[in-house]
């Protein structure tokens, strides 16, 4: 069944990442807003983060040396898999809590699942992750189902 | 911004359309303020020669973000919108104008929630970017 997936690949479903720690302040906010085309005071002056700030918010921020000629850094959250090239799938968010200057939060990423399907023009492999994103005190503010199609 | 009567909408009925045209400077501000170097958003030498794609491309987070405001700058103040999911379905290069759009599909007024689907076009009229979300009011 499992031709591409190899039984250690397999073992990193279930894995959780190091969990990130993201301050929220108001003038990140606000460049997100004008930079989105935002038409909302309470995001254009940062009293409120749209829901799709958290995106940027908890990209990786890793040392220069760590990107690519291409300007991407490799995502480490990955096993060894045959296929290389990554593409996104679809992303699925649920929210829970708005998001505001001052809100420390509280992010985990898990793999928690794995497959591969025959595509169109040869096998693929998606990867599924889950985020978690928390307040400090442990209240739930959203959560996201994200798929990335290898091939 | 005005409140909407759930008791007032119906299935079918469609949300506000509006156009994004990126430009480079927009395209800028939005992978500098995400933190994206990708040299695809920004270089066009790169991307066209290394990357071989037609022009700089328009980030598919960001068309998700236009998406979202669909739903946003239509519910109004009362209401919250609890479910987004979208998918980048084709690419799509700086120059083009994009149309995001949607329409209610569900409306239940017992659990106070609407379903709406919601898209991005290109100007062929293609469906690059569909999404769907819920609100509750």
């Amino acid at each position: 069944m499992s031709e591409l997936i190899s039984a250690e690949a397999k073992s990193w479903i279930g894995r959780s990442g190091e969990p990130q720690r993201v301050e929220i302040n108001r003038s990140d906010i606000i460049k997100y807003s004008i930079a989105t085309e935002q038409r909302q005071a309470k995001y254009l002056e940062g009293d409120e983060a749209p829901p799709m700030f958290m995106f940027g918010a908890l990209r990786p921020l890793v040392p220069m040396d760590e990107l690519g000629p291409d300007g991407i850094s490799v995502d480490k959250f990955l096993p060894e898999l045959p296929l290389k090239r990554v593409m996104a799938g679809g992303t699925e968010m649920k929210f829970h809590r708005t998001v505001h200057p001052g809100d420390v939060l509280r992010a985990t990423r898990s793999l928690s699942d794995m497959y591969e399907k025959q595509g169109g023009s040869g096998p693929l492999i998606f990867v599924v992750y889950d985020l978690r994103v928390e307040t400090e005190a442990g209240e739930l503010v959203m959560e996201e189902r994200q798929t990335r199609i290898l091939r | 911004m005005s409140a909407i009567d759930i008791s007032t909408l119906a299935v079918g009925e469609a949300l506000p359309e509006r156009s994004h045209t990126a430009t480079n400077v927009s395209l800028f501000l939005y992978n500098a303020i995400i933190w994206n170097p990708h040299r695809i958003h920004y270089d066009e030498t790169y991307t066209t020669q290394v990357e071989k794609h037609p022009g700089v491309v328009i980030d598919g987070p960001l068309q998700g973000d236009w998406l979202n405001q669909v739903v946003l700058n239509w519910m109004g103040d009362n209401g919250t919108l609890t479910q987004f999911n979208y998918s980048n379905r084709r690419a799509s290069y700086l120059g083009e104008t994009l149309t995001s759009g949607g329409a209610i599909t569900a409306i239940d007024k017992a659990a106070g929630t609407v379903d709406v689907e919601i898209f991005i076009k290109n100007e062929k009229g293609d469906v690059i970017t569909p999404g769907t979300a819920q609100v509750r009011f």
